[in-house]
């Protein structure tokens, strides 16, 4: 399959009065044409300043690109001029962002801000572009989408938000969508139609979509691939299958570990992580997870490990990946 | 963690201790409406949002009910009530044989000391201007338990470590703490003055993924320890079920369905309960790959306007014409599952 985003060693640091955070820490990954990959992990790993890296949004300072290559299409991303990047913003990747309250202007219509992306990037008449903003909306699902232009965000309910967002983020038929925590903010019943939503749209239209989120159930129904994040680096990498039932890092297993499950019996308790994810600006030598994990051995204090294939396309940074309790499930 | 394994550790805990306890609190025919006023001088009265629209139910001493729903749907107001935070537009709250709606404020003072809130943020619900010892002291000092400094201090310690925290982080404030450490704190105060009854209102929700799960051992811990009693007010289904002995399902103020936490999950029987369960992913992708995605159309209404009859028909796959008119009761389909659904 064709690459449409390589990410090479990418490092993204913040410096600060407290010290350097090392947000993103040299992490590798590619996203197929039409794929979906997935982005796990906790508060502060590092998941979000990744995908704003590769739009160059991250606010400089206090933030910076140090490392590493970003290439998009076989451009390489990182040295674009500030005009050429904003060709790229919102025409070639888009993005979905967490806060359907925040992320629209309060004080524009729905229809302006639709409308906006076409004229400046497809050079569309006014009377063309509300056309087509109308047939977007009608596309995601909002009914009535001729009135809804001219209403404005604090007119439609959170749901009906992300749904412009994500009509926003397809106006311009992007290559490549980065969804960060799309439904976080939503109900349960809201979050099925809307990722239903997004799935549906990316496999009909070939688009490839990053999604970064925490919950682990969205990305077993949606992911096609997954990066597991834990302090600033990817520890594991592979399809979603075999994340979910050969996890070959402590991390991965201790989190499908401690989430209760609708599909499986209740259990008298539940098997937390012990201890608190680490503070980045003080981080050690060797693996960030040691403090926390079941199976530290003395090299995995002086020696951070690199990912390393355990099967076929599925890689772990662990230096006891091959001596985990394994599988998650009986073969049955 | 395989499926044997898993089968083995099920049922105790959770679901048989507790059943024939006596009742702790009653909640009958609890109204909620905020008004909707229009104009500055001649303030008028406009429209009623009603919050939470006649809902009863009881909970046993030592059982932990679960009060699940979606935003808006009621489930934190019915908390509030039975804080007695807000005064209850209609309805009776019996705690411990007294209704704490006919009682005002100075009779109520010792009983509030009984009934305590964990809430949902960490980050809003504790003062940032004291420190964590001092916070989780307050209560114990207003309510003159512990009159004596030192003593005071020594108990504060005891909580500290009791909720899984070092007691030298007392001298803390709270942001130099993460969301973790300050949801246990909040705990601590809530459990300083030896509470009955705890009402959790989405105690979990804010906390990463591994964090919550060490917070809902603690919750589990201290009820098995200090033989509380919690509403567990969430929106997390797989999170209520795993700590829950019976479980509400409330939608737009009203309790749709009501049953045994596992009677629930296994036996569903009101459509909008359904559309809940289907629409939680399971971490799994096999299972995922395998299961119907039906999802439920439409969004919630606004709850200044329900809509006629059952409030769900709008949404409902089974609606028929009667449903138009006519407010479902909950009905008892089987002994202790109640439904307020007509098609089921």
């Amino acid at each position: 399959m064709a690459k449409i985003l390589e990410i090479e060693n990418l490092q993204t640091q913040f410096f600060t009065s407290a010290g350097t955070v090392r947000a993103v820490d040299g992490i590798t990954y590619t996203v197929n044409r039409g794929e979906t990959v997935a982005i796990v992990g906790e508060s502060g790993c590092g998941k979000s300043v990744s995908a704003l890296s590769i739009l160059r949004l991250i606010p400089d300072p206090p933030g910076r690109v140090v490392g590493g290559s970003i290439r998009f299409m076989g451009m390489d991303i990182l040295a674009l001029s500030d005009a050429e990047i904003r060709k790229v913003r919102g025409r070639r990747i888009a993005m979905v962002f967490q806060e359907p309250m925040t992320s629209l202007n309060p004080v524009l219509t729905i229809g302006r801000q639709l409308t906006e992306t076409l004229e400046h990037h497809l050079g569309m008449a006014r009377e063309a572009a509300n056309a087509r903003a109308a047939e977007l909306l009608g596309m995601v699902g909002i009914s009535d989408p001729e009135r809804r232009l001219t209403q404005y965000p604090h007119h439609l309910s959170g749901g009906m938000r992300q749904r412009v967002m994500i009509a926003m983020a397809l106006s311009c038929e992007p290559e490549l969508i980065i969804a960060d925590e799309p439904t976080t903010a939503l109900d349960v019943t809201i979050q099925a139609q809307i990722l239903e939503l997004m799935r549906d749209l990316t496999k009909r239209l070939g688009v490839a979509l990053i999604i970064i989120t925490h919950n682990l159930g969205v990305v077993a129904r949606y992911a096609d691939r997954v990066n597991v994040m834990y302090a600033g680096k990817i520890i594991e990498q592979g399809s979603a299958l075999q994340i979910y039932h050969q996890p070959s890092h402590p991390y991965t297993l201790g989190l499908l570990k401690s989430v209760p499950r609708l599909d499986q019996p209740r259990k008298e308790k539940l098997d937390p992580i012990q201890g608190q994810p680490p503070d980045l600006t003080r981080l050690g030598a060797g693996c960030a997870f040691r403090p926390r994990c079941r199976y530290a051995v003395e090299r995995c204090a002086n020696e951070i490990p690199a990912l390393e294939p355990v099967s076929e396309g599925h890689t772990s940074a662990c230096w006891q990946k091959d001596s985990l309790d394994q599988p998650l499930r009986d073969a049955s | 963690m395989s499926m044997a394994g898993a089968a083995q550790d099920t049922g105790p805990g959770a679901a048989s201790k507790v059943r024939k306890g006596e009742v702790l609190l009653q909640v009958k025919g609890l109204k909620m409406y905020f008004p909707v006023t229009e104009g500055i001088i001649f303030r008028k009265t406009v429209a009623q949002v009603k919050a939470v629209d006649g809902i009863s139910f009881d909970i046993r001493k030592g059982e932990t009910l679960g009060l699940v729903g979606e935003s808006g749907c009621g489930k934190t107001t019915t908390g509030r009530c039975i804080l007695q935070l807000e005064r209850p537009t209609e309805g009776e709250i019996v705690f411990a044989g007294q209704n704490l709606v006919d009682l005002d404020a100075r009779a109520l003072r010792p009983l509030r000391r009984k009934i305590q809130v964990i809430f949902q943020d960490p980050y809003s619900s504790l003062n940032p201007r004291m420190k964590t010892g001092d916070i989780v002291a307050e209560p114990m000092y207003v309510h003159g338990l512990e009159p004596d400094a030192t003593k005071r201090e020594q108990r504060v310690k005891e909580l500290f470590s009791v909720c899984g925290l070092s007691p030298n982080l007392t001298d803390r404030y709270p942001h130099e703490m993460s969301g973790g450490q300050r949801q246990r704190v909040g705990i601590a105060r809530a459990l300083s003055l030896n509470p009955e009854f705890i009402v959790c209102d989405e105690a979990v929700s804010a906390l990463d993924v591994s964090i919550q799960a060490q917070v809902i051992n603690l919750l589990e811990d201290l009820r098995e320890e200090f033989g509380l009693t919690y509403l567990f007010i969430a929106h997390d289904l797989s999170v209520v079920r795993h700590l829950c002995h019976r479980v509400a399902v409330m939608y737009l103020g009203k309790i749709v369905e009501l049953a045994e936490c596992d009677e629930l999950y296994d036996n569903p029987l009101h459509p909008y309960t359904r559309a809940l369960l289907a629409a939680v992913p399971v971490p799994d992708p096999e299972i995922e790959a395998k299961r119907e995605h039906q999802t439920v159309k439409g969004e919630v209404p606004s709850p200044i306007n329900p809509p006629s009859g059952c409030v769900f028909h709008p949404r409902c796959p089974l609606a028929v014409d009667s449903c138009r008119s006519e407010i479902p009761d909950l009905r008892e389909l089987k002994p202790g599952h109640w439904v307020a659904c007509t098609e089921v």
